[in-house]
């Protein structure tokens, strides 16, 4: 650990955090479309689509939103979903405490950008960089930057035009971030031993989703993957 | 307390809302770092958060993989052997798409 370069913060960092960011791009505009074409047919104002994504910027959260948005809101609707967001958005707790020694030395006013900028795709682009010994924070600032700019976009798009591709089954952007995700899973490969906690947390998972309702099961198999790895030697 | 509830019923509703979800959400977002600042990273812990990306990632595409059936499942294996092969994301990105309409247009 302490060999490591200590982490920096460069241009080319965040020119090449832009460019990695490329394969999370069809995922981030199909959802952020989708969420704009929704929040469009639900009733919502171009003024609260676009303050809910750029924000609070997180699909998830944004689309449960969507479920409880009111015309006319109470401190006990607003707490709701407040609340709800909490849920929903509690397994980023988990990403940000794997990038505290990414950011251990950064200023904190540009840690607090880097963390609003936090989604799991940009996440995952960062932390394969970091696994291959990268420590320029620039990377991680251009990748959320990147992204964040995509869902703007594509929340304008889905609002006016609706859905972008007449049939997105056909082309299996359905699928688009799982399949992104995948993809994601095969520079983190370091043999059967090491990802026998990825197959508890899938476990858990899917049996959490078989069992809840909601999006719960992210954060449930994610702990459970966490806790299988601490306690496999 | 019923000036606020004037407010909140007026259009400025949506706007506490919408900071509501963001100030929950950005404390969802640097909880990890400060708590994680604030606690002796033990080697057994360190082990945990290694775990984390891949689990994930599993905990997030399985259910809905398998919801999806068996031609979604083709299709982030054939994602997951073009990435293993060539090691380019998006080429991998294009072959599970690929392989997902294929699929779908035959059936």
């Amino acid at each position: 650990m302490s060999s490591s370069p200590r982490p920096f913060l460069s241009l080319a960092g965040l020119r090449y955090g832009a460019r990695a960011a490329l394969p999370a791009f069809p995922g981030f505009i199909m959802f952020a479309a989708a969420f704009g074409t929704a929040a469009a047919q639900k009733g919502l104002s171009l003024a609260e689509a676009m303050g809910l994504s750029v924000f609070v910027y997180a699909g998830a959260s944004q689309m449960v939103a969507l479920e409880i948005w009111q015309k006319v809101w109470t401190p006990s609707t607003i707490l709701t979903l407040m609340t709800v967001t909490a849920v929903v958005n509690s397994r980023m707790i988990l990403l940000g405490a794997t990038l505290q020694p990414w950011l251990r030395h950064e200023p904190a006013a540009r840690s607090a950008l880097n963390l609003f900028l936090l989604t799991e795709a940009g996440w995952l682009i960062g932390t394969r960089y970091h696994n291959e010994g990268g420590r320029d924070v620039g990377v991680l600032l251009g990748t959320g930057l990147i992204l964040w700019v995509v869902w703007q976009v594509a929340t304008v798009i889905g609002y006016f035009v609706g859905a972008l591709v007449p049939q997105p089954r056909a082309f299996g952007l359905d699928m688009v971030m799982p399949i992104f995700f995948s993809i994601m899973l095969v520079p983190l490969w370091k043999g059967a031993r090491p990802a026998i906690p990825w197959l508890v947390a899938g476990i858990v998972s899917f049996v959490t989703h078989a069992l809840v309702p909601g999006y719960g099961y992210i954060v449930a198999g994610a702990l459970a993957g966490v806790i299988a790895g601490m306690l496999i030697e | 307390m019923s000036d606020f509830s004037t407010v909140i019923a007026s259009p400025w509703g949506s706007a506490l809302a919408i900071t509501g979800m963001m100030l929950v959400t950005f404390l969802c977002r640097i909880a990890g770092v400060v708590l994680m600042s604030h606690v002796r990273i033990t080697p057994r812990l360190e082990r945990g958060l290694r775990a984390l990306p891949g689990s994930i990632i599993l905990a997030t595409i399985l259910p809905v993989a398998l919801d999806a059936g068996w031609p979604a499942l083709v299709a982030l294996g054939t994602a997951v052997a073009v990435m293993a092969t060539t090691r380019i994301d998006v080429l991998s990105l294009a072959a599970g798409l690929g392989a997902l309409s294929v699929i779908r247009a035959l059936l």
